[in-house]
């Protein structure tokens, strides 16, 4: 069982070792980025795959069934025909920037994938501060869209960008803010060391992980959401908006850039549900001691995949929502929520010391009594009234 | 082996120059804030590479100054680029020869 | 040998991107090249040993400043140089003469200086744990301070920006102007 559990560990070392002496770092870390990309690949073209088929189910028709069986090769036609359409650069567009911006938002994806633990010592690289890396890495995307919608000169293309970048920013507050708690009971910014703070069971049988108490649930829902909307999936996919803005700051990009952006999106999706799943839900950490006989990579794979089918889920449910709506419920609810938690996290990890009888019971009470009341009050408040019509600060 | 101080110095004090250069010759007043924001990076460079090859490196001066100033400097711009928007909307340009209303 | 190697071309592509922001004339061309200037300093940081700085380097200067400055470009657009109007030379050439005179002024001592001559770094790191127990300690004060200054000049960034409201008297009169020039202080013609 240990052989399996490490299996990718030892088989890196083997090959490392084949390679002569002076090589062997670089070998090494080749090896890792090899690795890194062919999963990451092949978990991409699955997911459009599946994603579609998931929706056609909910939507009451069958997916994509031609290509190859259940149409499972359907992946592999879209890439030959993406790589195979005729590139178009617009006339006026800053053709520099217009090349640059797929690979600028593409290329600091991968980055951002070197130090999450897919498993028991299995993360490329232990950065002492593994996630603020995480979310400089993040901060790059906002550029690569600016950059593909100012260099299109398109005003669809520029609409969709202002929109991204302001739904990027605001919604990088909260997803930020949820986290700080986490960070908070591990004592610590290395990923590796925040799952480690989540082993073991209380009271015997319930795993501890972070999404089994109070502020981690509050928390791991807000950072759902602005996971979701980092991402641009679907509630909040307005930057590309086909129905209103064409495809926002894709509109001018075709052919294998096009491609390139659409990697991006889903790699990003995938880096932020691995944070989701290494902050909340215990990273690579089993659910039951019964059951860690089961490789720790295979527990990641399916917390992972549950995640990204929740989001899939939440695509096909929920309809998209309006700017002003999407940022109001980004700054007046989740961000005052995540600082509510934040204290409810403190509350919860100050009373840690408790002996008393009733002394989880009390203080699931006193986190509920912090976080509840905000939950009612926040909600009622952004629910509450008429809609308003909106006011146009900028764009007259 | 790494690159010796001098070097570094040298570095920063070239930045500080691009920056410098930029706030007094551009006229645009969003290029003023970036060349302010150059040289403010210029003095961090310094603050790091004294903090890494100086006697203490223990003590985190350097550092902690550093991360201060990076606080600072994201205030100033939001403070700074707001003026800008704002005297914008006021006057319709950000060119600072223009904004010469002051001048007697 | 390769650190000084990396350093050389991470100091070499920093001056560039800063070069480049400063001479440009597309304004925006300008800010992305303010990004990765900043960037570069943040390998240059890491290169140092400071990762906790390198990261905030580019979450803040990356992640914030430079998207604040094309939102701020973007909303005051239409004031550019004229692409055909050549950008007026006397300022240009002023501004660059006193930068040459900084770099002698400040590049002399550095070279002559005996006292940083050689001056091998020893085994420097700071842990983040370090960094947040200095924080919460030695520097609580200022961590403070610049909480507070952080909230002012967010709230002071928003209230200048805002647009002003109209008056309720305006009001009457329909839609607003998009912006009134007030009697002794007349807008610039475009």
């Amino acid at each position: 069982m240990k052989t399996l559990d490490q299996i990718f560990v030892l088989t890196q070392h083997w090959l490392t070792g084949l390679a002569p002496a002076a090589l062997q770092p670089l070998v090494s870390m080749l090896l890792i980025i090899a690795a890194l990309m062919a999963v990451f690949g092949t978990c991409f073209a699955l997911t459009t795959i599946l994603e579609r088929k998931t929706l056609g189910r909910m939507q009451n028709r069958y997916g994509p069934n031609r290509v190859g069986p259940f149409g499972l090769l359907q992946p592999a036609a879209d890439g030959i025909k993406m790589l195979t359409k005729e590139d178009i650069v617009p006339e006026a567009a800053d053709k520099a920037l217009h090349f640059l911006a797929p690979l600028a938002l593409t290329a600091p994806v991968w980055l951002a994938f070197a130090v999450l633990p897919f498993g028991r010592n299995m993360s490329a690289i232990e950065l002492d501060a593994g996630i603020l890396f995480f979310f400089a890495i993040g901060s790059a995307s906002e550029l690569a869209v600016f950059m593909a919608g100012w260099s299109s000169q398109n005003k669809y293309s520029l609409l969709g960008a202002m929109r991204a970048i302001a739904q990027m920013i605001s919604y990088e507050v909260p997803l930020v803010l949820a986290s700080v708690p986490v960070l908070m009971a591990a004592g610590s910014l290395s990923l590796p060391e925040i799952v480690r703070a989540q082993s073991g069971y209380a009271l015997g049988w319930i795993p501890r992980w972070n999404v089994l108490t109070p502020w981690g649930a509050a928390g791991f829902g807000v950072f759902l959401v602005a996971a979701a909307a980092e991402s641009n999936r679907c509630p909040f996919d307005l930057p590309e908006g086909e129905s209103e803005l064409i495809a926002g700051f894709l509109t001018e990009y075709s052919g294998f850039k096009y491609a390139l952006f659409f990697l991006g999106e889903y790699l990003g999706l995938f880096a932020v549900t691995g944070l989701g799943v290494t902050l909340f839900l215990g990273g690579w950490h089993a659910p039951a001691s019964w059951l860690e006989w089961l490789p720790s990579w295979g527990w990641f794979g399916a917390k992972f995949s549950a995640l990204i089918f929740l989001f899939i889920w939440m695509r096909a449910t929920l309809p998209r929502l309006r700017l002003d709506q999407l940022l109001n419920f980004a700054w007046k609810f989740l961000v005052p929520l995540a600082l509510i938690d934040l204290v409810a996290a403190a509350a919860w990890l100050k009373s840690g010391g408790w002996q008393f009888a009733w002394a989880l019971e009390t203080r699931w009470l006193l986190c509920a009594t912090l976080l509840a009341p905000a939950y009612v009050c926040l909600g009622r408040h952004w629910r509450g009234g008429t809609p308003k019509p909106r006011r146009y600060h900028y764009a007259q | 082996m790494s690159a010796p101080l001098t070097h570094y110095l040298i570095l920063s004090a070239l930045l500080f120059c691009i920056g410098f250069a930029g706030a007094v010759g551009r006229r645009s007043a969003i290029l003023v804030l970036i060349g302010i924001e150059l040289m403010l990076n210029a003095a961090n460079l310094n603050f790091i590479a004294f903090w890494r090859y100086g006697p203490h490196p223990e003590a985190l001066t350097g550092v902690m100054f550093v991360l201060f100033s990076i606080a600072i400097a994201a205030a100033e711009a939001a403070v700074g680029l707001a003026l800008v928007i704002a005297t914008y909307r006021q006057r319709r340009t950000t060119r600072m020869d223009q904004l010469d209303t002051l001048k007697g | 040998m390769r650190n000084e190697i990396a350093f050389y071309l991470v100091a070499a592509f920093t001056v560039a991107f800063a070069i480049a922001a400063m001479t440009l004339r597309d304004l925006v061309h300008c800010a992305l090249c303010a990004a990765g200037a900043f960037a570069g300093l943040a390998m240059l940081y890491l290169q140092l040993d400071a990762e906790f700085v390198g990261f905030a380097q580019l979450l803040v200067y990356v992640g914030a400043i430079a998207v604040l400055i094309l939102f701020a470009v973007l909303l005051t657009r239409g004031d550019e140089v004229r692409p055909g109007r050549a950008a007026p030379a006397r300022s240009w050439w002023m501004g660059a003469g006193a930068a040459a005179l900084v770099l002698a002024a400040i590049a002399a001592p550095i070279l002559l200086s005996p006292s940083l001559e050689g001056g091998a770094p020893g085994a420097a790191s700071a842990p983040v744990r370090r960094i947040g127990e200095e924080l919460m300690t030695r520097y609580v004060l200022p961590l403070e301070l610049v909480g507070v200054l952080l909230t002012g000049a967010l709230l002071g960034a928003v209230v200048i920006a805002m647009r002003e409201e109209p008056r309720t008297e305006d009001k009457a009169g329909g839609i607003p102007p998009r912006f009134t020039p007030t009697p002794g202080n007349p807008a610039n013609p475009r």
